[in-house]
């Protein structure tokens, strides 16, 4: 089991013409079960055509009427990755991942507001995408560092996701499925959400939640586990150095108005029952000590 | 991306929003000049840095002859202008706006962010302008009020009067409250502004509401439709080293330590800042390469980072997953040579090739330290510039 996807999720691919979005299919399909999930593209002006035998459509309605498909990966470039999503939802796709950076927050404003009411939910945008390791592999990381278990992933950034997968493999402990929910300041999927999914996963035993200065959806979560979460829950967060004010790279990622700084989100984590270290190279090892 | 005061009220003016009547000036003469075209008998001068808190900082003064408005604007331009948001250093003050005096009878405060709870944009506004919003928000939270925008219909008018009302705008003068607001939501909107302040926002003795502060910012991902914002940057404001950085694509952020970081992705560049200053180190900057970097990437990199006089060591922490470590090596190798590098570098690979990384790291015959995890790569960095 797993949270989101599976081996047996069919995909759409927004944006597989693009030299992005066809790097990152053919690493997705060479990823296990990938050359059965990665099913269709889209591109309105390259309908009929296809990418290395993956057939493109002009529509995502007609990817998922001639496909079945019920998820997909949008790399469309910044500009028009919002309509993208837009189309997505509109299909009523089961869950859209955008790997996009770069997106304005107004576009993402509309997006989430038209989005209201509709079953579909988001990861991103800006987020390194979702893999259940073994099975399948939607989005940009790097598979091999992953392995099959029971522990859930959930964070705001990327290489620090592959840097705690990472520290979770060389200890022998897999992840049941690890979550990207990206770094901008107006998003899908936030922390909360995903661990009430990894909490309702039998085989997930443990989550290792990681997050960034900037917002409050570390706090949301926190209060959350705190009543909520009957499985252990490990953080750590990132910019514990970093001076108010200033963007952290990630366009959600600044303290502003003395509020989002990472030891207040830190002490909250903490008071609601999830162990947390300031140590980023003890991530995996903090897991271990919780199971 | 920020702008100056006036540029923000030439922003307002377009969106209907009354501003007192104003001029920037470069010059001291100029600022002269500006006093006399404006006419009257009191202005405003009023240093342009990018920072809040000018007023505290002694960059804001009230002149009341051209005699004095000539030594103002000698005082306050060239000056080293210190505020709480400048650093210690200050800001050297470049630019003036030349404004007409008010007769302010009342200071409120009004502003818009997006929040990221709801996902609205949220108009905050309070009776109490002209002073730290911050401090009111801690301490009086029921002196704010707030509306959270429904983008498809945008801020109400009744809304607006409401807010305009609760702030404390007389009876007479809350149709003018409401286009204020009305106007701000519409230039956030409409320059894809990130954060909007008026503080204060001010009602005059003969009942004219007037914004008599103008912060705007704009948010960078969104530059790209709007030329006339890009056009209004003013780089003597911004670092020059994350000037330079950006032009090479790369994310950095000065800091203050002197331990260079660069570090492959923006939330592990933080947890590496993080994890030197838990091991009693000082990171000097913030410095992510990003997914896609190259060779001259990292040079570039290094040179930028080499820069700081305060540089003691370096440390590269990459975590290789479509970026190869084998890549990023023969790109430390190559800037090392490049940059003659002569402070101690210490560099930690894992993920994808981290094997043929560190082999090619290892040939090189360059001093490189190597870690094998970040905790590791933190200690030896730290320790590295304590000479020890």
């Amino acid at each position: 089991m797993s949270i989101l996807v599976n081996k047996n999720t069919r995909v759409i691919t927004q944006g597989i013409t693009g030299k992005t979005g066809q790097f990152h299919t053919r690493m997705c399909r060479e990823y296990a079960n990938g050359m059965n999930c990665f099913v269709a593209g889209v591109n309105p002006k390259k309908a009929g055509e296809d990418f290395e035998g993956i057939k493109i459509y002009g529509t995502v309605k007609e990817a998922k009427a001639a496909t079945g498909a019920t998820v997909s990966v949008i790399y469309v470039p910044p500009p028009f990755a919002a309509a993208a999503i837009d189309e997505a939802v509109d299909a009523d796709l089961d869950l859209v991942v955008c790997i996009t950076e770069g997106i304005p927050v107004r576009d993402m404003i509309r997006t989430r507001y038209r989005m209201q009411g509709k079953p579909t939910m988001l990861l991103g945008p800006n987020c390194p995408g979702v893999i259940t390791p073994d099975e399948i592999k939607i989005g940009i990381m790097p598979g091999h560092i992953h392995r099959k278990g029971a522990v859930g992933v959930v964070s705001r950034s990327g290489t620090l996701t592959y840097e705690a997968v990472g520290q979770l493999s060389d200890l022998g402990l897999g992840q049941s499925t690890a979550v990207g929910i990206g770094g901008d300041p107006v998003n899908g999927l936030k922390h909360v959400d995903v661990l009430k999914l990894f909490n309702d996963d039998p085989n997930t035993s443990a989550v290792v939640m990681i997050g960034e200065i900037g917002g409050s959806d570390e706090e949301t979560a926190a209060e959350w586990v705190k009543t909520n979460m009957r499985k252990p829950v490990v953080g750590f967060i990132a910019g514990v150095t970093a001076p108010p004010g200033k963007r952290m790279g990630h366009a959600g990622a600044i303290i502003s108005g003395g509020k989002g700084t990472a030891q207040e989100k830190l002490a909250i984590m903490d008071a609601c029952g999830i162990k947390v270290t300031r140590n980023p190279a003890e991530m995996g090892k903090l897991l271990r000590s919780v199971l | 991306m920020k702008i100056h005061e006036y540029q923000g009220k030439e922003i307002f003016r377009k969106y209907g929003m009354p501003t007192p009547r104003g001029i920037p000036a470069f010059t001291v003469d100029e600022a002269v000049r500006a006093a006399k075209q404006l006419g009257g008998s009191v202005w405003v001068v009023k240093a342009q840095i990018h920072a809040g808190g000018r007023g505290k900082g002694g960059g804001v003064k009230v002149a009341k002859s051209l005699d004095e408005v000539r030594q103002r604007a000698s005082d306050i331009l060239g000056m080293q202008l210190v505020t709480p948001q400048t650093g210690p250093g200050g800001q050297k003050v470049k630019r003036l706006l030349i404004e007409e005096g008010a007769d302010i009878k009342k200071e409120l405060y009004v502003g818009m962010v997006v929040d990221r709870g709801t996902q609205r944009v949220v108009l905050m506004a309070s009776s109490e302008g002209g002073i730290d919003i911050e401090e009111v928000a801690a301490k009086t939270p029921e002196k704010i009020h707030k509306v959270f925008i429904d983008p498809a219909t945008g801020l109400t008018g009744a809304d607006a009067e409401g807010i305009a009302r609760k702030i404390g705008i007389p009876e007479s003068s809350v149709t003018q409250g409401r286009e204020v607001l009305q106007g701000l939501y519409r230039a956030f909107d409409g320059t894809d502004a990130s954060l909007a302040e008026i503080n204060p926002l001010v009602v005059t003795g003969d009942g004219k509401v007037l914004a008599l502060d103008a912060k705007l910012n704009f948010d960078s991902n969104a530059l790209f439709r709007h030329p006339e914002i890009v056009a209004m940057r003013d780089l003597d404001e911004e670092d020059p080293a994350e000037i330079e950085a950006s032009k090479f694509d790369l994310s950095y952020i000065s800091l203050d330590g002197n331990i260079g970081c660069l570090v492959n992705g923006a939330g592990l560049a933080m947890a590496t800042m993080d994890v030197i200053k838990l091991y009693g180190g000082e990171p000097a900057n913030f410095l992510d390469v990003g997914g896609g970097a190259t060779a001259e990437k990292v040079t570039e990199a290094f040179k930028i980072m080499l820069r700081n006089p305060k540089l003691k060591a370096i440390l590269v922490n990459i975590f290789g997953g479509i970026m190869k470590c084998d890549t990023i090596a023969e790109g430390i190798v190559a800037a090392s040579k490049a940059v003659s590098l002569e402070v101690p570098l210490v560099v930690r690979m894992k993920g994808t090739n981290e094997d043929l990384g560190r082999k090619i790291l290892a040939d090189s015959g360059l001093p490189i330290i190597a870690a094998i995890d970040m905790a590791d790569a933190a200690e030896k960095v730290v320790a590295a510039t304590t000479g020890q």
